[in-house]
């Protein structure tokens, strides 16, 4: 009986320390290029870590909006958003609640809370900022769909496959800009004329801006920078081409992003 | 077998009710439906009208992930027309009435896919022009 129990003891001992040991036995065992495999490439797949300097790769779109040229000009920014709505056939809801939108105003402290506006000048105070889906480098919207309805394409710009949207709004929980919009009744009853280049949403999906990607395919440019084009205040391109009229702006003017701190790299950027 | 007596007269009227649809319209399927050409006389779809009568809802799926997923939204061309991938942009081009034509077989074989709930036939962007 005891020399079983002595035998029993040995062998527990052994098996608790074979057990501790063994992590650091695999660690100094494993090739290189085996942990390689395991964690390095991880860490490139996720090309955009969310801090740190972007990777300029392919064509990445964005836009610079020049708020200097639409200080004092609300008809501006909303000829910008009439163009937008009525080519996307958004719908117009008086009800805060219900609405939807693609593109739109808003105060400075909502645009940008991160920025102090304590003293803020009168034209900060006086005037609304343009605002828009950001079409984020590493958009947290897509990460918590939980069917790929959303998904950002090669070319940045961060699209929605309406078709696959549950309507569970992850994304508007997800997106700190809050640029999406949920159709809580069918939004045709609330469409005063159809683009009939362009459908329109159903009842139970979240909608946003898809910076035009229609447009783009025949050679357009967006709409909201189509039409204040004579003003010059949007500037549209590619990020990552140093010579693209967006890339000029962006290298001669002090720009700022809306909540840089989130790490979510907003394509949109802003002189204010 | 026991219960023969109820049994089989039982499973005789089970049967009868069960296929009475059948027996109602005289073993006939109804007349079969014949959806409308275009009106606008154009005589080549994008594909043959056999392999499109069966295989246009897989060639709708893979023409939407083509547009918003592959970034691929190169214009199909039938007859020296170019017409863009999409219900709205080219299907409904020339089968302008979708009454006519798309729910004349939908109907029948008693389908309901949900395209209309966002995409626009032309006659509803038709009820939704002239007002501003």
């Amino acid at each position: 009986m005891d020399k079983q129990r002595r035998k029993f003891l040995k062998i527990a001992g052994a098996t608790a320390l074979a057990g501790v040991s063994a992590p650091a036995v695999v660690k100094l065992t494993s090739t290189p290029s085996f942990a390689a495999s395991g964690h390095g490439e991880a860490a490139d797949a996720h090309k955009t870590d969310s801090h740190g300097e972007e990777k300029p790769t392919g064509v990445r779109y964005g836009m610079v909006i020049d708020m200097r040229k639409l200080y004092g000009k609300p008809e501006l920014m909303d000829k910008a958003i009439d163009a937008c709505h009525s080519v996307h056939n958004v719908p117009k809801f008086d009800d805060k609640k219900n609405e939807i939108k693609w593109i739109w105003k808003t105060p400075f402290e909502n645009a940008f809370p991160e920025h102090s506006n304590y003293h803020s000048s009168t034209t900060t105070k006086e005037n609304d900022y343009l605002v828009l889906c950001n079409h984020c480098d590493n958009p947290p919207c897509v990460r918590v769909c939980p069917t790929q309805a959303t998904y950002r394409l090669d070319n940045g710009i961060v699209a929605m496959d309406y078709h696959r949207c549950i309507g569970c709004r992850f994304c508007m929980m997800g997106c700190p800009y809050g640029a999406r919009s949920f159709n809580w009744f069918n939004p045709r009853d609330h469409i005063k004329k159809y683009n009939p280049d362009f459908a329109t949403r159903t009842r139970g999906v979240v909608e946003k801006c898809n910076f035009c990607s229609e447009r783009l395919a025949l050679g357009k440019e967006p709409a909201c920078v189509e039409a204040l084009k004579d003003t010059g205040a949007l500037v549209f391109g590619d990020l990552n081409d140093s010579h693209s009229e967006v890339r000029q702006v962006l290298d001669k003017e002090q720009t700022i992003q809306r909540k840089p701190a989130l790490g979510t790299k907003p394509s949109i950027f802003y002189i204010v | 077998m026991y219960n023969k007596r109820t049994i089989i007269p039982g499973l005789i009227i089970f049967v009868v009710l069960v296929t009475s649809p059948i027996w109602y319209n005289g073993l006939q399927a109804g007349p079969m439906p014949k959806p409308e050409l275009p009106p606008g006389g154009e005589l080549n779809c994008v594909r043959p009208a056999a392999e499109m009568r069966d295989i246009h809802m897989s060639l709708l799926n893979e023409w939407r992930d083509d547009v918003l997923r592959n970034g691929n939204r190169v214009a199909v061309t039938v007859d020296g027309k170019e017409y863009r991938k999409g219900l709205q942009m080219a299907c409904m081009q020339c089968h302008s009435n979708k009454e006519k034509f798309c729910d004349s077989c939908h109907e029948y074989v008693s389908v309901k896919p949900y395209c209309w709930d966002c995409h626009l036939a032309p006659a509803e962007i038709a009820s939704k022009k002239e007002t501003l």
